[in-house]
């Protein structure tokens, strides 16, 4: 495994470490150093990536190894901007760890070389991935946020306040956070979708061909629809918009990761 | 060296009457600050009174004696016989009268822990002291550190972090439901002094309007006033539940003022926006079952109680951090205070004077290739020469009764020569 990204992983986990310790000791400089390092991290996976497709002249993202590691940099890069743009610093608590835990698993997987090349070299396809991977990189984030609403939600509701009622922000910036999160990915979602279908026009001479991968995609978009669709109606906010963003990721992990390990498609070529 | 005494009776020494006879006014502690430091022995005075403390702070010459005139002057000049309150009295000397100043000031020995106006009390004080120039040296030094002994226990401990009261404890968690309370609209139903104080808590926090019922249209007019908010009748509270945010009960009905069965069309009304309710009634005004509702949140009174006790237990867990940073501050307070001493300050000017002329000695005896013999000479040279300019100063800084402040010599000296560093 290459240096780059053997460092990037252990920053990741630093990282993580220094969110736990902020979660629990509550001081602000832990906060700081933990989102340092979590940039730091970045960068050198950012390297890592970059080195990696200048080496094999497209994008790496032609097994599981390489997805997911390109799952695991845009989650840190979507919850660096969003560091910056809205103040909810405690959300690092569940993005390093799961960063870390992405990236761990990724040096753990097989490093096969790619055999499909011909089909990587598509604007289509590396727009496609790309633009999918930063929108499931902020429904993750949603999801997180989701989570940490409902716990402080519960201490609210219950007055047994003690331990989240502290550490966690306002249920108002949580909710508004998940939102954000949940129109960018949902953005981030469609457009991912709509390059998908004009490179399978491309490479297949049909738009959609029912592959399992694009069923659920569609599933997923489907579902992320209609969350939007009545916040902006009825006004779905708060508990029931959180746990829809948690069971909202859970089916777009399963269109991650489902699909791929237990479901025949086109997908698979770039999935093994 | 001059000691540090402090005296006095606070809450935990003396019953709420004694205090009473034995608190200053404004005035009344000018005069007596005026009237103590005239008093021979006795350089330097500062006084500060509050409705939980009255403490004297002195640096004087002879310990006991500064005392039994203080205790003397306190009780001449409030007209209390000494047996009365003596008992009640606390005399603290040097380092242990720093650590209560110390502690005072940081409201670790408040009756509610933490809380923030003793502080401005005391600096209040300091001021008094200073306009009537009763604090010299070391009283200054103390209080600065004081000042920032304090400063430093605020931000590095949760000490104040946490609402200790009803109405502060309602704001607290307002805040953690929508997060800013900018813009917000509250309505108070029925009136009594802590709903509120919860209202004015939440003004100070910007919300956007007040509105009032109250059963006499008149007295809600009477309080919208003062909020400079709107009154409604009494029968329009579920119409306007629509617009509000924070609602806030106090009213003395029997029964229940606002039902589920009123709120729970409201929910949907509101297109989910979260809605507050404080019930401050005893009985309840507001049916708990609301806080079962979709982001509807209801808090009664003993709810906010329990999350005071909480606090309060926070508090003096943090306090705990705060005596460690009192502890350091002591220590570093009496070794600037020790330095003050005439033998300390002599030898440290001697020994700067030296490491000096060492170094330039060194310096020559290379540069012109001195042999040992003349480098001794030259040695010897500039030992005698340092005597002779530590001559007048040592006999300055020894002589007894010295003219004037001892220790603002000392001070200005030390200063002068940088031996603090």
């Amino acid at each position: 495994m290459e240096a780059a990204i053997v460092i990037s992983i252990l920053l990741y986990l630093l990282s993580a470490a220094g969110y736990l310790a902020y979660f629990l000791l509550q001081k602000s400089y832990l906060q700081r150093a933990g989102i340092i390092v979590l940039l730091g991290g970045f960068i050198f996976h950012t390297a890592a990536l970059v080195l990696d497709g200048i080496q094999q002249g497209h994008l790496p993202a032609s097994n599981m190894r390489e997805t997911l590691s390109l799952a695991g940099w845009a989650t840190a890069g979507v919850f660096i901007l969003l560091n910056y743009r809205y103040r909810l610093k405690i959300l690092g608590v569940y993005a390093a760890p799961f960063v870390a835990l992405i990236m761990v698993v990724v040096s753990q997987l097989p490093d096969e070389p790619a055999q499909a090349t011909r089909l990587f070299k598509s604007f289509w396809l590396v727009a496609h991935v790309t633009v999918i991977f930063i929108g499931e990189a902020a429904f993750a984030l949603a999801c997180g946020v989701g989570i940490l609403y409902l716990l402080q939600e519960n201490s609210i509701k219950t007055k047994k306040r003690r331990f989240f009622f502290k550490r966690l922000p306002s249920l108002d910036l949580l909710d508004s956070t998940g939102y954000a999160c949940i129109v960018v990915g949902f953005t981030m979602l469609t457009i991912g979708l709509i390059t998908g279908l004009i490179y399978a026009k491309s490479v297949w001479g049909r738009f959609w061909s029912w592959d399992p991968k694009e069923v659920w995609s569609g599933i997923a978009w489907l579902f992320y629809a209609a969350l939007l669709h009545e916040r902006l109606t009825v006004g779905w906010r708060g508990r029931r918009s959180a746990i829809m963003a948690i069971i909202g990721f859970g089916v777009l992990l399963f269109t991650f990761l489902g699909v791929n390990l237990f479901m025949e498609g086109h997908h698979k070529e770039f999935t093994k | 060296m001059r000691d540090i005494l402090l005296i006095g009776i606070n809450h935990k020494t003396a019953p709420i009457e004694l205090r009473e006879c034995m608190a200053f006014s404004k005035d009344e502690s000018s005069t007596a600050i005026d009237a103590l430091r005239r008093i021979d022995g006795i350089h330097e005075v500062l006084l500060y009174s509050t409705c939980n403390r009255v403490e004297l702070l002195m640096v004087a010459d002879d310990r006991s004696q500064a005392v039994d005139t203080a205790k003397r002057f306190l009780s001449d000049f409030n007209n209390i016989p000494l047996a009365e309150f003596e008992d009640s009295l606390y005399v603290h000397a040097n380092d242990e009268a720093v650590r209560h100043l110390f502690r005072v000031a940081a409201s670790l020995d408040s009756m509610v822990v933490g809380e923030p106006q003793i502080l401005g009390q005391i600096k209040e004080a300091y001021r008094g002291a200073a306009q009537a120039k009763s604090a010299g040296v070391i009283l200054n030094r103390l209080m600065h550190r004081a000042f920032f002994v304090a400063k430093r226990v605020r931000t590095e401990t949760g000490i104040g972090d946490r609402a200790v009261s009803i109405s502060y404890a309602a704001v607290e968690l307002a805040r953690k439901i929508f997060g800013s309370l900018e813009g917000k609209r509250v309505l108070l139903v029925g009136a009594g002094e802590m709903a509120e104080l919860a209202v004015e808590h939440l003004i100070r926090n910007q919300v956007a309007e007040t509105l009032v019922a109250n059963r006499t249209f008149e007295n809600g007019l009477e309080l919208a006033r003062r909020f400079k908010g709107q009154a409604i009748r009494f029968e329009e509270i579920a119409e306007h539940l629509r617009v509000v945010d924070i609602i806030i009960s106090s009213t003395g009905a029997p029964g229940l003022v606002i039902s589920r069965e009123t709120v729970k069309p409201v929910i949907r009304a509101r297109r989910s926006r979260p809605i507050f309710f404080i019930d401050i009634a005893v009985p309840r005004d507001i049916d708990p079952e609301i806080n079962r509702l979709e982001n509807a949140y209801v808090y009664d009174i003993d709810d906010l109680k329990g999350i005071i006790e909480e606090n309060i237990e926070d508090r003096q867990k943090e306090a705990v951090k705060g005596e460690r940073i009192i502890d350091e501050a002591v220590i570093r307070f009496r070794e600037w205070h020790e330095s003050l001493d005439v033998v300390p300050t002599i030898v440290a000017l001697r020994a700067k004077l030296e490491a000096m002329a060492d170094s330039e000695i060194k310096r020559t005896v290379q540069a012109q290739a001195m042999s040992a013999e003349a480098a001794q000479a030259l040695q010897r040279m500039m030992g005698s020469f340092i005597n002779k300019v530590l001559h007048d100063p040592t006999m300055h800084l020894k002589r007894d009764g010295m003219l004037g402040d001892k220790s603002l010599s000392l001070d200005t000296v030390r200063k002068l020569f940088k031996l603090d560093e």
